[in-house]
């Protein structure tokens, strides 16, 4: 009861930050900003639907749900400098 | 209760990014709708129940095909007097053949009185001879290994094609796939991290492919990935189309596929049957032979033809 809770309420807080970020990525004015409102999705947003669902499996679950956060914070960093540097280069006079 | 409100969801979304995709404006903007759309149609086969599919149509729809699509409107974006785009009959015919396609199959699927025809409960059934615990596996290697085994052939054809599309001059060299210029080096940093997980978990996708979903392709597909990743980065160059390993390791699949096919005559007496009890170990055997043929292949498909030494 309790862990069905604290999943509810974390699952909750993630939805909220993607719909945050998407808001975020529709309305920001530049591409910079844009990507800035696209981090929080991928690290708060995602890491609180993981941690939310984490009680919900066994420590294998678990420990598939932390790698897959994991992964997209390693390829969502990434991504994120190459789109930023390439949108200084197109900035730059 | 929640679970239809999700799968309509899911099918308005699926459609919305269909007709997205053929109604944008820009190529690159269909392009990147495509993806989404392969994504989405993902996680619909995954609502079905078929995770083979889902896996598939995630890394070969969405990811190499994606890989693909990006690279030629790229290249059109470069270069816009080579577009040439057909007429306007041509591109009615089209849409009306395949739409045609998609109402039939439609409403014969939703139509046709009676249960579908099915095969899957006598697969189920004789799945435990093979000793594989994944029914799809057993479809794709015992009991329509025939197909797989062209499958296999059409896409080194596919490869031949690609590389006829190579100059003369150009021929013997190496695909013509050239790293990012990256003076600060995060993609470097990823092709250093990355490769030894999408490794592992490639291989080990076609190791568990025969009991739970997953198998050859989808395994092939993250290993190819990988080598993309690697030499993008500019941490290694493709090989040129003549070196003699990488030719092996375009034909490994399909020859020890034939090999094992033709033993099949020795026991138990048929092609591409199994001699009893080694049906399993035979499969992994081809499946590993496979899974090295797609990385390979699809890593030169998305390479290109062998470019010119002036272009590198």
């Amino acid at each position: 009861m309790m862990l069905d809770a604290f999943t509810t309420v974390m699952v909750l807080a993630g939805a909220f930050l993607f719909m945050a970020g998407t808001v975020g990525l529709l309305r920001f004015p530049d591409k910079l900003s844009r990507l800035h409102a696209l981090t929080k999705v991928d690290n708060l947003g995602l890491g609180l639907i993981v941690a939310g669902l984490i009680p919900q499996g066994g420590v294998l679950l678990a420990l598939k749900l932390l790698c897959a956060w994991l992964l997209v914070q390693l390829s969502g960093a990434i991504v994120t400098q190459l789109i930023g540097s390439s949108v200084r280069d197109s900035n730059r006079p | 209760m929640t679970q239809p409100v999700f799968d309509m969801m899911l099918i308005a979304l699926v459609l919305a990014a269909g007709a997205w995709s053929i109604l944008a404006r820009s190529m690159m903007t269909a392009v990147i709708v495509f993806i989404v759309y392969g994504l989405l149609l993902a996680l619909a086969w995954v609502r079905l129940g078929a995770v083979d599919v889902a896996l598939t149509e995630a890394a070969i729809g969405s990811g190499v095909t994606g890989m693909l699509l990006i690279s030629a409107a790229a290249r059109f974006a470069r270069d816009p007097a080579a577009l040439r785009l057909p007429s306007l009959s041509s591109r009615a015919l089209a849409a009306l053949l395949a739409s045609g396609v998609a109402v039939a199959l439609g409403s014969l699927a939703l139509l046709l009185p009676g249960d579908a025809p099915s095969l899957a409960a006598e697969t189920m059934r004789a799945l435990p001879e093979s000793g594989l615990g994944n029914p799809v596996a057993g479809v794709l290697f015992v009991f329509r290994a025939f197909d797989t085994m062209l499958e296999k052939v059409v896409l080194l054809l596919a490869l031949l094609g690609v590389w006829s599309l190579a100059r003369d001059e150009a021929w013997g060299g190496a695909p013509a796939l050239k790293p990012l210029v990256q003076p600060q080096g995060v993609l470097p940093l990823l092709a250093r991290t990355l490769p030894p997980i999408g490794l592992t978990y490639g291989i080990y996708m076609t190791w568990a492919g025969a009991d739970v979903p997953g198998g050859a392709f989808q395994g092939g597909t993250v290993l190819a990935a990988m080598w993309i990743l690697v030499v993008l980065a500019g941490l290694a160059m493709f090989p040129k189309v003549t070196s003699p390993w990488l030719r092996w390791a375009v034909a490994a699949g399909p020859v020890v596929f034939l090999l094992i096919g033709f033993a099949g005559f020795l026991s138990p007496g048929l092609f591409l049957a199994y001699p009893e009890g080694y049906a399993k170990p035979l499969i992994v055997v081809m499946e590993l032979a496979l899974t090295l043929s797609i990385a390979v292949i699809l890593g030169l498909l998305v390479a290109g033809p062998p470019a010119g030494r002036e272009a590198r």
